[in-house]
């Protein structure tokens, strides 16, 4: 696993959080307690779906170190990647490195036309009305400094990946440092990710309450 | 200051800018008229010019899928070599 060996001199824990996934998850999640520690595997589960917000507020509470990678665990952000957000955080003494697909080197693979039309919209819309200082905005393969994590988490109340933009929208007005590395993402391997009319009115609906509170 | 607060000043700049242009007269009153009008329209163009060049320029990554595909067999073998069951889907 390139995980385990590109880390191996960093010390780290995983912390997962699950919402009582029918697939199986946490079994899984067992298994590997067993083969390397629940020291440095953490299972965190809850009985029933909660939302993104408070599934990040959960994980956040049991986190022991300095600064915490978030990620999607359903290999669409690839762990390959996580040297090069330690090496620009060392680099740089950024408070938040974020991941960003719309930059030479990153990517998407796997949306159709509609799909990225929509995300090339979304995203003009959004540069145009908030100037978020970052390229990619509802991106969510981030590292932040714990601290800077909870403050922030703290303000959003926003939901799916609304979410994610509010959190680097707040973090940017508060004056944070932040860093972008380029990543590549591949859509959905396991499941399917969807978008569909109610999303664009969710995320319309987002960016005039960023436009109003930060 | 909140964000639309900047976006409120910015406009009121440029309606100010507007408004005395329409007073000093520099310019035909007809043509001041329909600037507001231009302004709308470039704005437009603005957007769909920027969707356009992003969708051009979309940066893909066909060659990611396959590297992942092959990182998921090579860590399912590891896994099993470590006693995990992933399954076999």
């Amino acid at each position: 696993m390139t995980f385990c060996c590109v880390v191996r001199d960093v010390d780290f824990e995983i912390i997962i959080v699950d919402d009582g996934s029918p697939d199986g998850t946490q079994d899984i999640v067992k298994q590997l307690q067993q083969a390397y520690g629940d020291d440095r595997i953490l299972l965190r589960a809850r009985p029933k779906k909660l939302g993104l917000g408070t599934a990040y507020i959960h994980g956040l509470k049991h986190a022991s170190g300095n600064f915490v990678v978030i990620m999607d665990a359903d290999l669409s952000h690839h762990p390959k990647y996580l040297p090069h957000f330690i090496k620009k955080q060392i680099e740089t003494r950024a408070d938040i490195v974020t991941g960003t697909r719309y930059v030479k080197g990153g990517g998407v693979h796997g949306w159709t036309l509609m799909r990225k039309l929509t995300s090339r919209g979304a995203n003009v819309l959004a540069h145009t009305l908030l100037w978020p200082g970052v390229s990619d905005m509802t991106g969510s393969f981030r590292l932040y400094k714990k601290s800077v994590l909870e403050d922030i988490i703290s303000s959003c109340v926003s939901k799916g990946y609304v979410f994610q933009m509010e959190m680097i929208v707040r973090a940017s007005r508060k004056g944070y440092h932040i860093e972008e590395v380029p990543i590549t993402f591949v859509d959905r391997v396991y499941g399917s990710s969807k978008l569909g009319g109610s999303e664009i009115v969710e995320y319309l609906k987002g960016l005039v309450y960023l436009l109003f509170t930060t | 200051m909140k964000h639309i607060a900047k976006i409120m000043t910015f406009l009121v700049a440029i309606t100010a800018v507007w408004i005395s242009l329409l007073q000093t007269a520099m310019i035909p009153q007809s043509h001041t008229w329909l600037l507001p009008l231009y302004l709308i329209v470039s704005l437009g163009c603005y957007g769909l010019l920027m969707v356009g060049v992003g969708l051009m320029q979309f940066p893909t990554c066909p060659q990611e899928a396959v590297l992942l595909q092959q990182d998921v067999i090579e860590a399912k073998q590891f896994l099993k070599h470590n006693g995990v069951d992933v399954g076999s889907d």
